[in-house]
């Protein structure tokens, strides 16, 4: 596999490369679809379509619909922190619903009990997730694989019994009902259409941070501590440092997603934030494609509609489907959706672009 | 230190059900490398059909050894059928498809069984014994834990199917150059922690009564007890499994309240794997570069 050559190899390779049959060359994990091999023009339209798309989607919908896009899209914000930690770096987390949980706390109590304007909570929810990731990815730096991704989950599960325990804050088992934010006037939109478009506009703003961040310097240096721990601290790489921030900038990413459903579902209570929460992300970061940006989207879709879906092809044992799904997508894509046709889209592109003689 | 002792030994006994599901998960990862979340749901399937067959009419012991009969079947088929296919798809993907069996497994549970609590009968009577220090049942819930153990131990001993087990764990290659068969190995542990896992969920079922998430905490034990004995050490696991009953039972009584359990098991394992990152009896994984 080409991926696995050093990088100043590459050159000297070149006419090994050239024996290897073409599909094995796309590089995985691809950045898709930030790296398709189009010019800069229609790599723009295509994003504009798309979100266009999503601005004149709500309007022909229902009220029901765009909840659930809206909740798709929080959904999503979370994968994609997760990717950042499980996909580009390879610390597999099963605790995300914990931080998911935290960021929806902070939220609430800054409305409910201070009375902080919905808005202004993103920034505090997001920064407190960031220092709890850091304060967690630092005793991870000594854990591995399982030992981990065991750790996350234990923090998974004792997160309920904590948001119970401490109820003069948190309300306990009650938890918090938070009065849901009035649209601005003079748009003319409704309720449930203004939030989707508060959370459109900051998935398209974390989907564009994530991209800064993993395309660079320091994503590269994500993925090789990754793919060799010890090459990349050869290569010079502080790689507790780029664990840790790698950490801190997942939670940080799952804190504001959680504090998006706090504002928009309008209640927290610990129940909402059980196990079963972390392991979704897991799932949905996993079937939408690890170490892709798009893929996050695709999960988000998944762990939102599938459920549902499986409730109504069987209402005796809906979960069983839910299982059955999750089954077939790793048989059949084990690098999920987008993970999977991401490379061979790329592939396609470029057998296109030089059948027509383009320069690559 | 009457209550303290009493407190000890109910703590081991309930320590000794989180060892053998401990042991499973111990079992599968040396096998294949891999956490199997859907442990805790296969136990609790394998209970539900040894209550079947009690409710049939067929004496304890005997339903006992029928239900790890089939669950050693159900686990070499699981092996086969589900897992097979991810074998070397990347590691999420396995991870994910035990999430998915999980599902499954509770999901279908709930549809055959119906979520109400069943009542287990327990093989063992419920007599107090040294002036109330502990009951015969505890005794015979540790007891269970042993045997199990030691034949374990004698089967990866003294066995060849053993030693073959632990070879293509170590080093599938080297093993199948031996002519071993890795594959068949790999479904012989599976089938195994199967067994186990069924031996901890009818150990447990009278004392929390069947239904089909009964195992989710006991799971989440048996995950602690894995980790601080270390994931790669049965031992271990047995005495991480102890260690997890006794805390979980000392903490509970002496310390805070019984609402923050999952808390103090968290602690626990933060805390061993701070000083000892591959936990108390794991070894290291030395790599070549």
């Amino acid at each position: 596999m080409s991926e696995s050559l050093p990088v100043g190899a590459a050159g000297k390779l070149a006419p090994i490369r050239a024996s290897v049959p073409n599909a094995a060359k796309v590089r995985w994990p691809c950045n898709w679809p930030w790296n398709w091999p189009w010019n800069w023009p229609w790599r723009w339209l295509a994003g504009a379509a798309l979100i266009a798309l999503a601005v004149v989607l709500p309007f022909a919908l229902s009220n029901y619909h765009v909840f659930t896009l809206t909740q798709v899209m929080i959904y999503a914000i979370a994968v994609l922190g997760l990717n950042i930690l499980t996909g580009y770096n390879g610390q597999i987390s099963l605790g995300h619903g914990g931080f998911f949980a935290a960021g929806a706390y902070t939220a609430a109590i800054l409305m409910h009990r201070y009375g902080v304007p919905y808005w202004a909570t993103l920034p505090p929810a997001g920064l407190i997730c960031f220092v709890l990731g850091v304060l967690f990815g630092l005793p991870a730096l000594r854990f591995e694989g399982p030992y981990l991704a065991l750790v996350t989950l234990a923090m998974a599960v004792a997160m309920p019994q904590l948001l119970k325990y401490f109820d003069t804050w948190t309300g306990g088992q009650q938890g918090i009902v938070l009065v849901k934010p009035l649209p601005p006037p003079g748009l003319g939109l409704d309720r449930d259409r203004w939030l989707y478009f508060f959370v459109l506009a900051v998935l398209l703003l974390a989907m564009r941070l994530a991209a800064n961040l993993l395309n660079g310097r320091t994503g590269r240096a994500l993925v090789a501590i990754r793919d060799h721990p010890i090459a990349a601290v050869a290569m010079g790489i502080n790689t507790p440092r780029y664990k840790t921030l790698a950490f801190g900038a997942s939670t940080l990413f799952t804190g504001v997603a959680g504090a998006l459903a706090a504002i928009v579902v309008g209640f927290v209570a610990p129940e909402s934030f059980s196990l079963f929460l972390s392991l979704s992300f897991l799932v949905g970061s996993a079937v939408g494609g690890i170490a892709t940006i798009g893929g996050a989207i695709v999960g988000g879709f998944f762990i939102e509609s599938v459920p549902n879906l499986a409730n109504d092809v069987s209402d005796a044992a809906p979960w069983a489907i839910y299982g059955l799904a999750m089954l077939l997508f790793m048989y059949l894509m084990p690098r999920g959706l987008v993970g999977t046709l991401g490379p061979w889209f790329v592939h396609a592109m470029r057998k296109f672009r030089s059948a027509r003689g383009a320069p690559k | 230190m009457h209550q303290l002792l009493q407190q000890i030994f109910s703590g081991l006994a309930a320590g000794a059900i989180y060892a053998s599901l401990a042991l499973a998960l111990v079992m599968i990862y040396r096998a294949t490398n891999l956490v199997n979340f859907a442990q805790g749901e296969m136990a609790m399937f394998s209970t539900y059909i040894a209550w079947t067959l009690v409710n049939a009419g067929l004496p304890f012991w005997g339903a006992f050894l029928i239900t790890l009969a089939v669950s050693f079947l159900g686990g070499m088929a699981i092996e086969r059928i589900v897992i097979r296919p991810v074998e070397n798809a990347p590691i999420l993907a396995a991870v994910v498809v035990t999430i998915g069996l999980l599902l499954i497994f509770n999901s279908l549970a709930g549809w055959i069984y119906s979520y109400t609590l069943q009542e287990f009968p327990s093989p063992f009577p419920d007599r107090p014994l040294f002036g109330a220090l502990m009951t015969t049942r505890d005794i015979g819930v540790i007891a269970v834990t042993l045997v199990v153990l030691a034949v374990l131990f004698c089967f990866f001993r003294f066995t060849t199917t053993g030693l073959a087990m632990r070879a293509a764990a170590q080093n599938p290659e080297s093993a199948r150059l031996c002519g071993i068969h890795v594959g068949r190995m790999l479904a012989i542990g599976w089938g195994l922690a199967a067994a186990i896992g069924a031996v901890a969920g009818i150990m447990v079922a009278p004392a929390l009564f069947l239904d089909p998430n009964m195992m989710s905490g006991v799971l989440l034990y048996a995950f602690t007890g894995a980790l601080i004995g270390g994931i790669t050490s049965p031992v271990g696991a047995v005495i991480g499994g102890l260690i997890v009953g006794v805390t979980e039972n000392l903490v509970g009584t002496y310390l805070i309240a019984s609402q923050l359990k999952f808390t103090v098991a968290l602690i626990l394992i933060i805390l061993v794997l701070l000083f000892r990152p591959n936990g108390l009896f794991g070894t290291a994984i030395v790599r070549r570069v």
